[in-house]
């Protein structure tokens, strides 16, 4: 199957997410939410704004499905990622796997979301409770601090 | 070969601290990414880039030794940070 991966603007519907991989050869379905999170490293979170190099980022996400797909064989791997700003709660990325047994899709749902921290180039500015913004660097080194920006 | 005009394409943080989201640079015909790079650091604002930033040429990601050629479209990575 071709499997289905997209950047949106508009809100991700898990449900869509989940018929996109369904089907009756499928004995197990596993969904993976990210969700806008109100805390991060101590300081209160009020929304994230997510932005990519678009085409760069859609070929990486159609990659990274379809190696999910050959690696636990015969996997059905369907990935959306939201673009734009995000509030609290907000799905920020989906993923849904379907496999004839469960140990493969949960190994599958698993390994799209880590290659997907480690290689889609998508980028998040978190907006802070105190006004504040900053880019977030998960590399550990610190990101160009926005003017308005405090110590992590 | 003719020297050759190339545009940069910068993000997140990157694009603020140069103050632009895309740049031209000019090279001669058998310029890598590190010359790429080069030409970056002689912008103001470049100092806030780390030492080896990760490059993409024509959106793979590529190597410091990776040949760019006139009409490639070349991007500067920030550190990713989907999910």
């Amino acid at each position: 199957m071709t499997p289905v991966t997209r950047l949106t603007r508009d809100p991700i519907d898990p449900v869509a997410l989940l018929r996109s991989v369904t089907g009756s050869r499928h004995g197990a379905v596993v969904l993976f939410l990210g969700i806008v999170r109100d805390v991060n490293d101590g300081r209160g979170v009020s929304g994230i704004e997510y932005s990519a190099y678009e085409a760069m980022a859609a070929r990486e996400l159609a990659a990274i499905a379809e190696e999910a797909e050959q690696r636990f064989r015969a996997a059905e791997v369907a990935i959306a990622h939201r673009l734009g700003e995000l509030g609290l709660e907000d799905v920020s990325v989906g993923i849904a796997v379907a496999h004839a047994h469960r140990g493969a899709a949960y190994d599958a749902s698993r390994w799209s979301i880590e290659e997907l921290k480690k290689r889609v180039p998508i980028w998040k500015r978190e907006h802070y409770l105190d006004g504040s913004r900053e880019w977030v660097d998960p590399s550990g080194r610190p990101a160009a601090p926005a003017a308005t920006g405090g110590a992590r | 070969m003719e020297p050759m005009s190339i545009t940069v394409l910068l993000f997140a943080s990157y694009a603020d601290a140069l103050g632009a989201s895309s740049l031209r640079v000019d090279l001669p015909a058998d310029a890598t990414v590190a010359d790429v790079l080069a030409r970056l650091r002689a912008r103001p604002g470049a100092e806030r880039l780390p030492p080896s930033p990760l490059v993409a040429v024509n959106q793979r990601y590529a190597t410091a030794a990776s040949v760019v050629r006139a009409g490639d479209e070349v991007a500067v990575i920030p550190p990713v940070a989907g999910g």
